[in-house]
């Protein structure tokens, strides 16, 4: 793998994953608990769109072949998505969304930290943007996560077992392939282990506040990051391109 | 017309979203220059996902145009990224005129999260005043209300 290749995958990743959890939220509005999520989910979705826009304009710059954001979000098939699995899974319960949200950002905010000292200048760039957003998310969605851990039995076993459920799909997140190894050597990318470890302190330091017990270490899913999807994924797809297929080209 | 002629058109374009903020007062105009084949902007996003952005470009565009430039091109710059410190003084009063309060605070690197400040109301300008929502009706405002004067208002969040 080369230098420049590396650079185009890490890109998309970086895209996919926020289209994915982007369009994930976008499902939520109108079906948040209470008003003031509303407003939360509204805006987490359109920080993620507005994300996934800045990484996609770039990988059509870095691929020279024309294509536009539009073109990556709306005309590839599944399995040229490399989002992680964790953000494509469903909405579930509002426990379910929150965890899942929580174990995501809680990556994410260190991943792009690290990637404001890289030395691709564009993503470093995108980077310093996008992580005052994500930490903003990240404390409201971690005040939520201690808030149903932490209290009635109800909540509290709901979300332990929405933690339990989605626990799997962590181990991808630091599974670092030759895409992430050729990233970290050739243009200082994050060292995934050490971001593991940070990870772990600090979801450790909320799940001890949430009173959550964190799963044992168990089997990890994979495969999102090389196109291989979850049952989820074509359903998600399906809704978020029916208009560009149906209707090639439409425009408003 | 020079680029001072420019910038001073430029505070007739208002922002969407806050009309009574120029794109000036915004601190979002980077730079502008100008050269026998146009004239070039460059304009700076708040938030990433801001949908305003794409709207103030064409507006940025349609106004000089409509002034006689010709070949205008907007180039969306990324650094240094926009804070709220690049609001200017007189932005930052318009917007209590308009009843929202302005970021209090500097932005840092974790602004955001910065432990809670005293918000001023508005209207009242007490500082006992109460967070509704982190969030708003757009991404760089949370909602409030005041303990005195009972008024809910918007808080431009300090970025």
């Amino acid at each position: 793998m080369g230098k420049d290749e590396a650079l185009l995958d890490y890109v998309l990743r970086l895209g996919d994953n926020a289209l994915v959890l982007g369009q994930r939220l976008s499902e939520l509005v109108t079906q948040a608990p209470e008003l003031e999520e509303e407003l939360a989910n509204a805006n987490f979705a359109l920080d993620y769109i507005g994300q996934a826009r800045l990484f996609y304009s770039y990988a059509g710059e870095l691929e020279g072949k024309g294509r536009s954001e539009d073109d990556f979000a709306f005309l590839r098939d599944g399995n040229e998505f490399r989002n992680v699995l964790l953000v494509e899974q469903p909405n579930g319960h509002f426990g379910d969304a929150i965890v899942r949200q929580f174990l995501f950002e809680s990556f994410y905010a260190l991943q792009l930290e690290a990637l404001t000292r890289c030395s691709a200048a564009r993503v470093a760039e995108i980077a310093a943007r996008a992580v005052k957003e994500i930490h903003y998310h990240l404390r409201h969605v971690s005040q939520w996560l201690v808030r149903l851990g932490d209290g009635t039995d109800e909540s509290h076993s709901r979300v332990q077992q929405s933690l339990d459920d989605q626990w799997r799909f962590t181990g991808e997140l630091f599974a670092a392939d030759e895409v992430d190894d050729e990233f970290e050597r050739e243009w200082n990318g994050p060292r995934l282990a050490e971001v593991e470890k940070r990870w772990n302190d600090e979801v450790d330091a909320v799940l001890a506040d949430a009173t959550l017990m964190r799963p044992a270490a168990q089997w990890m899913d994979g495969g999102g990051r090389r196109g291989r999807h979850t049952e989820h994924f074509g359903y998600l797809i399906a809704e978020m391109q029916f208009l560009q297929r149906a209707y090639p080209g439409a425009r408003w | 017309m020079t680029r001072q002629d420019i910038l001073t058109l430029l505070q007739s374009v208002a922002d969407p979203e806050i009309p009574v903020l120029s794109v000036i007062d915004l601190g979002i105009v980077r730079d502008v220059t100008v050269s026998r084949e146009g004239v070039e902007v460059s304009v700076a996003p708040t938030y990433t996902g801001c949908p305003a952005t794409e709207v103030i470009e064409r507006m940025i565009a349609a106004t000089l145009e409509r002034n006689g430039f010709e070949n205008v091109t907007i180039k969306r710059v990324l650094s240094p990224p926009w804070t709220t410190d690049w609001l200017s003084e007189s932005g930052r009063r318009k917007l209590v005129d308009y009843g929202i309060a302005p970021p209090a605070g500097r932005a840092g690197k974790r602004s955001l999260l910065a432990p809670e400040l005293r918000i001023h109301c508005p209207r009242c300008s007490t500082d006992q005043t109460t967070r509704v929502s982190e969030f708003g009706s757009t991404p760089c405002k949370a909602s409030y209300k005041c303990d005195q004067c009972l008024e809910p208002f918007e808080y431009f969040k300090c970025l």
